[in-house]
């Protein structure tokens, strides 16, 4: 009796240790990028980080401002096409499919989380990018091509996601709305959704870090040029984009400078975060 | 952060932090097995250009295999980082893909190799010939379709390098001059990925080194010359970066037998093989 409460106990702390551990690396991995890169930011100086347009790091600019914008509309571009894609699959497969589509069709969906970004990013260079050159003009390697292939590359979260959510919401309430006369389209617009609100506003925080977070895919069709984009026909670059891109031969301020884009990253994808948290806890209330 | 990123938290955390352990029982096998590769009686730091880099590995391999009592470690870090390097000793051989400068003429150089920077476009782009300053002015920003310099009225979508790498900062120095690179230029993160975007889109200009120009693209004629082994041994052609080996003070050891194997046939050769014009000629 004795012996085995002393075993358990022995995996408990063994499996809290490394619950911890992984908890730990997070708080080294953000402990680290700041300590690299506030520092410069601040001799910098924020505002010529955050508002300033040239990023010539050798040269001593250090402008991020074309890069946030890219990242923002690039994510933003994505859930424009991702998330109402996503979210009417869902409603779909749990509202108006076969038990047996469904089957088929949500397994087939998470599959293609585990196709590697690189993949998706060699796709959109040989069959969007030209299909975007020819028909729209412009380089092809644009604004649209790295929104198409986000929007693609957040559906599998999207959709499992939203299943869930959608799966979630107690069969009374549909059963209740039927009963009143309501159609099952009524039903799912009017109740089912609302209910399930805040699951699927995660699909949606969840698909947005997926896209602002996505660099090998984005680097490859977006162009990564360092002007303000004037159409979605323009290439732009990424923040993540700009630390992948010139991590390889970057030393002393480039490289800090690197390490900060990092930092503005992080705080964006917080602020995103919360934002998108609070925003769908308000409405809950 | 990285938690969210997952589609499923919960079993997000607890799939990393079950690999932890297996991957430090890795790591605490695979360090002292490097440690032990390492400890060898004479070790020679080669450190500079990223650009000569993989050819000094290269070197550096075939010269290692052949001489097994030396460890021979070469690092990155820029054209700069190894004139310092070299300046200061902390590397026995620096590397450059630039000339000097007339401040730091006090040290040693040997021309390994020769890289000549070809302008390329698509094949099927009749563009046969520029100057460099139309090549400058396009890449500036300042002519925007191809109509200008001879071409069809089409826009030109130039194609550049990342910010610090060797092959742009060779580009700026002999092509550009004072004019800078405009934000509008495509930038791709090698010379390979520069190739493909000129080789798939019929109205790119892009910038590689000669040795990985294939038949998808073609080099243009820079100021009436084609670039060519002939033509950059001749110094002919004009967008040609020396591979610079340097040193503090006259080699001697391990340093000059090193040096005096990269100038040999053997060396030679390999650096020609590569796609670099060698500096020696047989």
């Amino acid at each position: 009796m004795n012996t085995k409460r002393r075993g358990e106990r022995a995996v408990e702390l063994s499996l809290t240790l490394i619950a911890v551990s992984s908890v730990a690396i997070l708080f080294i991995i953000t402990f680290f990028i700041f300590k690299e890169g506030l520092p410069f930011i601040l001799e910098v100086g924020p505002g010529k980080m955050l508002f300033a347009l040239d990023w010539a790091p050798t040269k001593g600019k250090f402008g991020l401002l074309p890069m946030i914008v890219g990242s923002l509309l690039a994510t933003g571009g994505a859930l424009l096409i991702g998330v109402p894609l996503g979210l009417s699959c869902a409603i779909f497969l749990v509202e108006f499919s076969k038990p047996r589509v469904r089957r088929v069709l949500k397994p087939a969906i998470e599959l293609l989380a585990g196709i590697p970004s690189v993949v998706y990013g060699f796709l959109g260079v040989v069959f969007l990018v030209p299909l975007i050159r020819t028909h729209l003009g412009g380089p092809g390697l644009s604004l649209l091509a790295g929104a198409l292939i986000l929007g693609v590359m957040i559906l599998p979260t999207v959709i499992s996601i939203s299943i869930d959510a959608l799966e979630a919401v107690p069969r009374s309430y549909r059963e209740g709305s039927l009963a009143l006369g309501a159609t099952t389209a009524q039903t799912v617009t009017h109740v089912v959704i609302p209910a399930a609100r805040s699951g699927i506003v995660t699909a949606v925080i969840l698909g947005m870090g997926r896209a602002i977070g996505e660099t090998m895919a984005v680097i490859m069709v977006t162009g990564n040029a360092l002007d303000l984009p004037g159409s979605p026909l323009a290439p732009i670059r990424t923040l993540t984009s700009n630390i992948a891109l010139e991590l390889g031969y970057a030393a002393g301020n480039h490289q800090k400078a690197l390490f900060a884009t990092g930092v503005i990253l992080f705080v964006m994808i917080m602020i995103l975060n919360l934002a998108a948290t609070a925003t769908s806890r308000r409405r809950a209330r | 952060m990285i938690v969210t990123l997952d589609s499923r938290p919960a079993r997000g955390i607890r799939g990393t932090g079950s690999l932890f352990p297996f991957v430090f029982i890795v790591f605490f096998l695979i360090v002292p097995a490097c440690r032990k590769a390492g400890d060898t009686s004479a070790t020679l730091t080669v450190a500079g250009s990223t650009s000569v880099q993989p050819f000094a590995e290269k070197l550096a391999e075939t010269y290692m295999a052949t001489h097994p009592g030396l460890a021979i470690n070469v690092q990155g870090g820029g054209s700069t980082a190894g004139v310092r390097a070299a300046e200061t000793g902390a590397a026995q051989i620096g590397m450059s893909s630039r000339h000097l400068k007339d401040s730091e003429k006090a040290l040693r150089q040997v021309t390994i190799a020769l890289d000549g920077i070809a302008i390329i476009v698509n094949a099927a782009n009749p563009v046969k010939g520029l100057t460099r300053a139309q090549v400058a002015a396009i890449f500036a920003g300042e002519v925007p379709r191809w109509s200008a310099v001879g071409g069809a009225d089409r826009p030109i979508h130039f194609v550049s390098r990342e910010e610090g790498s060797g092959t742009r900062g060779a580009f700026e120095e002999m092509v550009m001059g004072k004019k800078d690179i405009a934000p509008r230029a495509l930038v791709q993160d090698s010379n390979g990925a520069v190739r493909e975007i000129v080789a798939s889109d019929p109205d790119a200009l892009g910038y590689i080194s000669l040795g990985l120009v294939d038949r998808r693209v073609r080099a243009v004629a820079i100021d009436g010359v084609l670039a060519t082994h002939e033509t950059i041994v001749a110094k002919q052609y004009a967008v040609v970066r020396p591979f610079l080996f340097l040193s503090r003070a006259e080699p001697a050891g391990s340093a000059k037998a090193f040096i005096d194997f990269v100038l040999g046939p053997d060396g030679q050769r390999l650096l020609g093989l590569e796609g670099l014009i060698p500096a020696v000629q047989p």
